[in-house]
């Protein structure tokens, strides 16, 4: 029947006008607004997103969650549901800094990536600038001001403290940390106008005061040089962790790895002596690490002193405490046939030891090339003597404003800060928690966290980075500038002064011609720095003769038991303490977490009889100078016999659920002179007596050495090397009836054709320092559960990527037993640990429900919600990378301190593109699929194809040193092809580079992850360390 | 030259009558429950009550309460999977095999041992669900079902779903020989039942049995057919429980000889658990006439075989790793050896190699407190065997840094312990109130005649 009837939805339709025909066949008749992250216009509409993030933090932070979604009435512009934007903005905490782009999704920040564009830090960050965007979501920060214990207004507070600053009798004292905020300084000084009787003391937890006061009696200037490790040739630290803790890390990481990088064009590479006690990261990384006690540095440094003298034509000085050390010796003839690109360090906070490494530097022409004082860094600033002189006159004090500090705690000096804060009668703290020090203050100014501030800061003399907030205030909190500006009645807000300091003193430094001051300020704020050219002189004025008397101070060499206390590079100085993700993280040494402990060397721990078993041992009763502790031991290959060490940051009392209690508070021990110097060796009147009481201590890692086995760690001397490029390598072969082949070239299985796509990751274990970094990214950025201590003693940690620390054996590989004993000077290597991605999986084969299978792009992917939780594949991944939920890690009271999933504060911090998975599923690395995804649908939106280094993982993002390398193997020009020298084959591809392998190669998994070998700069190979292989 | 057989031992003594079996068997069923029955009853639903209290907390909290970890993802729980199942295959073995070889004496004991079997093999099932970390999805997904996820299907690759498969044919195949048996038993009670309560019971169980001539033929043709069905799954079933491990990449998982190596090991552990069983029933029920001395040195005499097997398969194992020059793989041997897990290993070599070489004597193998004693010690070792193959083998694999200990919690000894609670439960019920020796089948092996014609 034919059809008569017409039905029109309207005119248009019946007319047919172009308006209508135009749209007629689309899905949706009207322009979609599709999110445009442009970089530009999301840094002018900030504001609007700070309107929503204010809407989104308080809806999460009432009391009552509101647990509907709803629906913008009037959407913020660029704030697009699932569209991620980027700020620049700087980290800070303590005296540290470092310039970072804060990733932020519907007005939250979720992740911290490091700022491509700073010099100051190389791009990378570090484990702590990493975890400090869970620090924000702490439920435990301040809500609100507070005044002797009853919440108050702020008008209230500012009126009393107004009224105490104006009438208080006697000196006031503002305490901080290092600043480097050069508008912060101005409002200090503003504050300083206003009232005559206050005082600036700043002082520093990790204190380099003594090298300060060091390069200010050689040098004329007391402030800490920057290094360009990328430059040295040789590089001697007498005890200085520069890799680890040291100041900067990022950048030292960066151009440390810089200078170690290998490939066909550059077959040199620096080398690392390591002269310490402990065995640090940069111990770890040395070429030469010899193992001395605390008390032999200055003999050390002093004979170094006098051979290089000796052979430049400096000023040999007799009676010098003098050593006789073979690789001391090789050290020395190194940095001469390196002058000018070698670099000398000592993490000694001893004003005369510094002296004569100042001097050796300056000999060898390292002042001015390699370390510079023009560009000196402002990281590091305080002065132990002078805030030794303010805690001895704090009880006749007027008054103290505690800056963001917690001297209480973390200065050796606290006890009797404590107790004078008993007579002070007027005392501020304006840090964004409660801690050892604000709980004994009467006012209670609580700062904002630092993604919900503004500031400056300038890290690098002439280098300035800025801050801006990501989210507005959770809490009722203020930026502590802003109460400093409202207390001396300055009458202006804190971002309204940081951008006139901007426009009267920064903005004429700019090259570029400058339209108006906006425009500039814009370009700042978008790219989080500004860094103005200056013509750098690098002249220095030097004076030597200040050598002479600090020679008489050099400390000879003790026989005593020595206690070195450090900083560790996981909960570090301790400010983050209560943040479970830092104190979950395997200490990148000794595998441990939630725990500090003496380290002691192996020979010494047998001596007292200690008794080890999986995971416990005994504790001791340390006693240093009457102060005392019983804490566990911790045997650790490579300290030196005669010394112990302990790390600071941990024995919080009240830093919050997560942190107090965890550990043992060392700051106590740390000496403090007459004059208030610091010294962090102890050479005298430490004692210790073992004890019968056990002690677990939580260690990812239990089995220490990797027994030779070569299908893991392949590596190589450098002259083999330049010899052989594929020297170290292990080429396991399969017996054919055709004769020996490649495990590759036997397969039962067809391989996969990939079309498009085809992700790999390269890790260069030659620029991996170990440092860990990566692991907290990769737990951001994946939602990865914190478990407790409790269930790490289980061995249940949830690491997606983990690092894996073998030490040397010097077993000659004929006894199994022998071999699981670590050298008592023990080479060490790390090797990243994550899903290899395999392209003949063994984990996708054995799954019953096919819940892990392989992607078209070579990917193993994991499917959550098919997973029965069968662990099979856990048992049959060679790699033992799999992960599985043993428990309900969320919303779980017993798992309190996986803050990111058991609060609704805390889950703000979760990446809502990563599932948070649920009990009895298995997990693992996904190499950021999500993104991949959005690196994909972004390409695929502008129409082209993903540009190389646009789509990258977490960790290859965080990695300060760039030993991690993710990118498309089929892409002939990504850096990740043409760095392994990429071969497409039949069955997958095949890397042609010398030094690339894949870990268990013969099992012929086929990896989509290469490693490449790792190569010592050494003149011959440790023997036992490879034998057995 | 003339010679003149043997008169053979007769297989049931004591000179019983079909009518003395009929008594002798179903008197158990029809009189009130001891006292000793009810104790061990007792018994039994208390381990049932501790264990199920455990499997409550596993379900409740997660896999979490067993020691498991990120390097052990297996241990007790596939342990005693494997035990279990092979315990199940001694039941099988008589019941078919020794069928179709016409053993007749196997008639007296496979009633009991095919109870046997499907307990075990109950108790075995419990733990693939109970692994699992989602076992309400477990218990379903793991089928080929229909479903509306789109082309979502189970992996056919995987050893798992082939153990899916076979335990589950294997289970109702067992369950089906077994019931089919018990059929004219169940009839002869009915028969003599006198009250109505039991006499529907057993009425409805008898299926309306008439002893009809067609009736026993078509049950005797039933009976050799499951037999025929029931023959492969005594190799298939361990076969590919074996290749749980077989098929794996693990060093000391990997390993072409476990499914010869397993079945026989199954085999070995299903006798021992099977004279466990008979020793204490004869002795409770007075049935020494049914289940002799003879039979008993029967049973022991497949486990001297049985055990030397699985010794040769342990030196065969050593050798081949050695041999192969795979670094990871002699190391594995070794550290299973003389690594921390060496008494696992030791117990697994004394109590299934060296304790069954014990029954070469025949005054060892005639004991029946010595029976009793090695048939406990062999299944202890068949035990150890499974713990030494699945930890030992996982706590030390490819890469040193994830070397670990496993280390039970009380959740681990308290699902075993549950199994053993539904096992002993399972079978004292059978006992009280199923006939528990087949008495068709054995009447038709008395001697009537000889004894008393003489």
């Amino acid at each position: 029947m034919k059809e008569t009837k017409k039905y029109w939805k309207g005119l248009e339709q019946l007319q047919k006008t172009p308006g209508f025909e135009k749209y007629a066949n689309k899905e949706f008749a009207q322009e979609l607004p599709l999110g445009d992250s442009d970089g530009e216009t999301s840094r002018r509409d900030f504001l609007k997103v700070m309107g929503f993030g204010v809407a989104a933090a308080s809806l999460a932070a009432c009391e009552t969650p509101i647990k509907k979604a709803i629906p913008y009435v009037k959407k913020p512009v660029n704030v697009d549901p699932t569209i991620a934007n980027y700020f620049a903005s700087t980290y800070h905490s303590g005296s540290d800094q470092t310039s970072v782009v804060v990733k932020t999704r519907e007005g939250r920040p979720i992740k911290i990536e490091g700022n491509k564009l700073s010099s100051v830090t190389g791009g990378g960050t570090s484990a702590q600038i990493e975890a400090s965007v869970l620090s924000l979501y702490d439920q435990e920060r301040l809500k609100g001001p507070a005044a002797k214990g009853k919440e108050v207004s702020w008008e209230e507070l500012d009126a009393n403290i107004k009224s105490e600053l104006a009438t208080a009798s006697g000196p006031i004292y503002l305490v901080t940390n290092s600043l480097s905020s050069p508008s912060t300084k101005k409002v200090i000084e503003g504050f300083k106008n206003k009232y005559a009787s206050l005082s600036h003391v700043a002082y520093d937890q990790n204190s380099v005061s003594g090298q300060l006061d060091a390069n200010l009696a050689v040098f004329g200037k007391r402030a800490l040089p920057s290094y360009d490790y990328s430059k040295a040739k040789t590089i001697v630290s007498f005890g200085y962790d520069f890799l680890g803790t040291g100041v900067n890390t990022p950048l030292a990481n960066k151009q440390f790895a810089e200078s170690r990088r290998l490939s066909a064009s550059k077959k040199e590479m620096s080398r690392l002596y390591s002269f310490e006690s402990i065995l640090s990261l940069t111990g770890a990384n040395a070429d030469y690490r010899t193992p001395i006690r605390a008390s032999e540095q200055g003999a050390y440094i002093t004979s170094l002193y006098n051979t290089i003298a000796k052979e430049t034509g400096g000023q040999v000085i007799d009676g010098l405490p003098s050593i006789d050390n073979q690789i001391l010796s090789k050290a020395a003839s190194d940095l001469l046939h390196a002058k000018g690109s070698s670099i000398v360090v000592s993490g000694s906070n001893d004003a005369s030891i510094q002296m004569f490494v100042n001097a050796i530097n300056a000999m060898l022409g390292n002042i001015g090339a390699t370390i510079d004082f023009e560009r000196h860094q402002n990281i590091r600033s305080g002065d132990d003597k002078a805030f030794g002189q303010f805690v001895k006159q704090l009880s006749s004090a007027g008054g103290v404003i505690f800056y963001n500090c917690n001297p209480v705690y973390d200065h050796p000096l606290g006890s009797k800060i404590a107790a004078s804060l008993k007579n002070i009668s007027f005392s501020v703290a304006t840090t964004d928690r409660m801690d050892e020090t604000n709980s004994l203050v009467s006012y209670l100014a609580p700062d904002h966290h630092y993604l919900e501030a503004w500031n400056d800061f300038e890290p690098v003399h002439g280098k300035y980075s800025l801050s801006q907030p990501a989210i507005s205030n959770l809490f009722n909190t203020r930026q502590v500038q802003d109460s400093l500006l409202s207390w001396a009645d300055m009458g202006v807000n804190y971002y309204d002064f940081l951008r006139t300091n901007w426009a009267e003193n920064l903005a004429s430094l700019s090259k570029k011609s400058i339209l108006d001051f906006d425009a500039f300020w814009e370009e700042c704020l978008h790219d989080g720095i500004f860094e103005p050219e200056t013509v750098v002189t690098n002249e220095v004025d030097m004076d030597l003769s200040v050598l002479g008397k600090a020679a008489f101070n050099i400390t000879k060499p003790s026989s005593f038991l020595e206690l070195v206390i450090f900083e560790n590079g996981t909960v570090g100085n301790g400010i983050q303490s209560n943040n479970p993700w830092l104190q979950e993280m395997s200490d990148p040494i000794t595998k441990a977490c939630w725990d500090n402990y003496l380290t002691v060397s192996p020979k010494q721990v047998e001596e007292w009889g200690t008794e080890l078993g999986d995971m416990t041992t005994q504790m001791v009763n340390l006693t240093v100078n009457g102060q005392s502790l019983k804490l566990p031991v911790l045997p650790q290959p490579g300290q030196k016999y005669g010394t112990v060490g302990l790390a600071i940051g941990y024995g919080r009392s009240v830093a919050g659920k997560v942190g107090n209690q965890v550990g043992f508070n060392a700051y106590p021990m740390i000496n403090v002179d007459e004059g208030g110097q610091l010294d962090f060796n102890i050479y005298a009147n430490v004692t210790v007596e073992p004890t019968d009481e056990v002690y677990a201590i939580a260690q990812t890692q239990t089995h220490h050495t990797f027994m030779g086995r070569g299908n893991v760690i392949q590596e190589a001397t450098l002259s083999e090397y330049q010899k052989d490029p594929q020297a170290g390598r292990h080429m396991p072969k399969i017996a054919t009836s055709e004769g020996f082949k490649k495990p590759t070239a036997v397969s039962l299985w067809k391989g996969h054709q990939y079309a498009n796509h085809h992700w790999g990751l390269m890790i260069d274990l030659n620029s991996c320092t170990g440092c860990g970094t990566c692991s907290i990214a990769c737990q951001t950025e994946n939602n990865i559960s914190v478990i407790g201590k409790k269930e790490v003693l289980n061995r249940r940690d949830m690491a997606w990527i983990r690092i894996d620390r073998y030490y040397s054996s010097d077993s000659n590989g004929d006894s199994y037993a022998d071999m699981e004993i670590a050298a008592e000077n023990p080479e060490v290597t790390f090797q990243p640990m994550m899903c290899q991605h395999c392209n003949n999986a063994s984990c996708e084969t054995v799954c019953p429900v096919a819940a892990t299978t392989h992607s078209s792009e070579g990917l193993n992917q994991m499917t959550y919600n098919r997973c029965i939780g069968t662990r099979y594949c856990a048992n049959n991944c060679p790699y033992k990378v799999r992960r599985f939920n043993w428990f309900k890690f969320h919303d779980n009271e017993q798992f309190g301190d996986n803050l990111a999933m058991n609060n609704d504060l805390g889950k703000m911090v979760l990446n809502p593109d990563v599932t948070v998975r649920s009990r009895g599923v298995i997990e693992k690395c996904s190499f950021c699929v999500q993104r991949i995804q959005s690196g994909k649908l972004e390409a695929k939106k502008e129409g082209r194809r993903p540009v190389d280094g646009e789509i990258t993982t977490a960790c290859a993002s965080s990695c300060p040193s760039e030993a991690l390398v993710f990118g498309d193997m089929k892409d002939p020009k990504s850096r990740i092809s043409k760095m392994l020298q990429i071969k497409s084959m039949d069955k997958g591809v095949e890397a042609q580079e010398p030094r690339a392998y894949h870990v268990l190669e013969e099992l012929r998994e086929m990896p989509n992850v290469w490693y490449l070998t790792k190569i010592r700069n050494k003149d011959e190979k440790k023997e036992a360390a490879n034998a057995h292989s | 030259m003339s010679s003149e057989s043997v008169i053979r031992e007769p297989l049931i003594t004591g000179g019983k009558t079909v009518h003395d079996v009929t008594e002798d068997i179903s008197r158990r069923v029809e009189e009130k429950p001891t006292k000793l029955w009810m104790l061990a009853m007792t018994i039994s639903l208390g381990l049932l009550a501790v264990g199920a209290y455990t499997v409550f907390l596993l379900l409740w909290e997660g896999i979490g309460m067993w020691g498991l970890n990120k390097t052990v993802g297996w241990a007790w729980d596939i342990t005693n999977f494997v035990w279990w199942v092979g315990i199940g295959h001694a039941g099988t073995l008589i019941s078919a095999i020794l069928l179709l070889f016409r053993q007749r004496w196997r008639m007296s004991i496979n009633r009991a041992a095919e109870a046997m079997t499907i307990f075990a093999v109950i108790c075995a099932l419990q733990f693939p669900i109970l692994h699992t970390g989602r076992p309400w999805l477990a218990i379903y997904w793991m089928f080929p079902l229909p479903n509306t996820f789109g082309s979502l299907w189970v992996n056919f690759n995987s050893p798992l779903l082939w153990d899916v498969f076979a335990i589950s044919t294997y289970f109702l195949v067992s369950l089906i020989f077994w019931y089919i048996g018990l059929i004219p038993d169940f009839a002869t009670i009915r028969d003599r039942a006198k009250n109505k309560i039991s006499k529907s019971i057993y009425g409805a169980l008898s299926f309306g049995w008439d002893g009809a001539a067609k009736t026993w033929s078509r049950y005797e043709t039933v009976a050799l057919v499951l037999a025929g069905l029931a023959t492969p799954l005594v190799l298939s079933v361990h076969t590919i429980v074996s290749m749980d491990f077989a098929t794996s990449v693990i060093p000391g998982w990997h390993t072409t000889i476990f499914p010869p190596y397993f079945v026989a090991g199954a085999i070995f552990s299903g006798f021992a658990m099977v004279l466990t069983l008979m020793i204490v029933t004869r002795k409770v029920y007075k049935l020494e006439d049914y289940i002799t001395i003879q039979h008993l040195e029967m049973m022991n005499i497949v486990i001297i075989i049985t055990g030397s097997i699985v010794g040769v398969a342990y030196l065969t194992e050593l050798f081949i790793a050695w041999y192969s020059g795979v670094e990871a793989e002699q190391y594995a041997f070794l550290n299973r050896a003389t690594g921390p897990y060496w008494w696992a290993y030791a117990a697994m070599m004394t109590c299934n190699v060296v304790s069954p070489q014990l029954f070469w004597f025949k005054k060892i193998r005639t004991n029946i407190a010595a029976t009793f004693v090695l048939s406990i010690v062999v299944n202890i070792g068949m035990w150890f065997e499974r713990f030494v193959i699945i930890v030992t083998s996982l706590h030390r694999d490819f890469l040193p840094s994830s070397w670990a200990m496993f280390y039970p919690t009380f959740v681990d000894v308290g699902v075993y312990v549950f199994t053993f609670g539904l096992f002993f439960t399972c079978f004292f019920l059978f006992a009280k109130f199923f006939p528990v020796i087949n008495m068709a089948e054995v009447k038709s092996i008395i001697k009537t005649t000889g004894e008393k014609a003489k």
